[in-house]
């Protein structure tokens, strides 16, 4: 899967475009993981309780097992994320992940989406967007200064 | 105890999210081919600031989980928003991120659609 991640080899990428791929990449890798863990979870035999031991045979159900991997990833992949751009530009940003699971959670458990929600999913895209028009680094004049 | 929980949650989201910025400020930047993964995967490890912030990231979701099961969800999401503002104010403190009135407002309407999301 790792494999298919071209951004070692395109090295012609503009800093910005590498930003949105980085910010694409990882709200797929959140979203489809923690759908796995719930997909696993939902189909245990078991119940999850206080028992730690439980929670270990969890994590053989490849469904579990799969969504922990790209969890792991999608932390990694932050990590770039925050190497090229602000903390209080990704922030924002990564907010579109939570529209992200409301929709996901519509399709895959046909949830309803109320007025309300739909109002919520605009103000944070307006938002995303607002936030998206400003420079992803400020932080580092202070680095060229010195 | 659901606001001791909720401050426990607020608080270590917080500082695990600011340590990996600085550290990843410090470090430059990283790509996530093979080889940058595997690389961002031991400076995970070897590094004592992100060490640091996973502990964190941990804390703040047992914290989490705890909360979700004794306050409703309705509460428990757009709360945990709220660290969302504390994580701003800080990055403009402690990092010195440049928080112009674009950015603060767009930050605004986001937090504003996240608390109406979780209702």
């Amino acid at each position: 899967m790792v494999v298919l991640i071209p951004c070692d080899f395109v090295p012609s990428f503009s800093k910005t475009t590498r930003t949105y791929l980085l910010l694409a990449l990882f709200l797929a890798l959140r979203a489809f993981g923690n759908l796995s863990l719930a997909w696993g979870a939902k189909h245990l035999p078991e119940t999850l309780a206080a028992n730690p031991l439980v929670y270990l045979r969890a994590m053989l159900d490849p469904c579990i097992a799969f969504g922990i991997v790209m969890l792991i990833v999608a932390l990694l992949v932050r990590l770039a994320l925050l190497s090229v751009a602000d903390l209080s530009f990704i922030l924002p940003m990564t907010a579109i992940g939570y529209v992200l699971a409301a929709v996901l959670g519509r399709f895959f458990l046909h949830e309803a989406v109320s007025p309300q929600r739909w109002l919520a999913v605009a103000l944070i895209f307006a938002g995303a967007a607002l936030v998206s028009s400003t420079p992803q680094t400020t932080a580092g004049k202070m680095e060229s200064a010195k | 105890m659901k606001w001791v929980l909720l401050a426990i949650m607020v608080l270590a989201t917080a500082a695990s999210d600011l340590l990996q910025s600085y550290e990843m400020k410090r470090v430059g930047e990283q790509a996530v081919g093979a080889r940058g993964l595997s690389r961002l995967l031991r400076m995970m490890v070897e590094r004592r600031y992100l060490l640091l912030s996973i502990a964190c990231l941990a804390f703040s979701f047992f914290a989490f989980m705890a909360l979700v099961q004794s306050a409703p969800l309705s509460f428990a999401v757009p709360a945990s928003a709220s660290s969302f503002i504390l994580e701003t104010v800080l990055a403009k403190v402690l990092l010195k991120e440049q928080i112009g009135a674009r950015r603060a407002a767009g930050s605004l309407l986001v937090l504003a659609g996240v608390v109406l999301l979780g209702r």
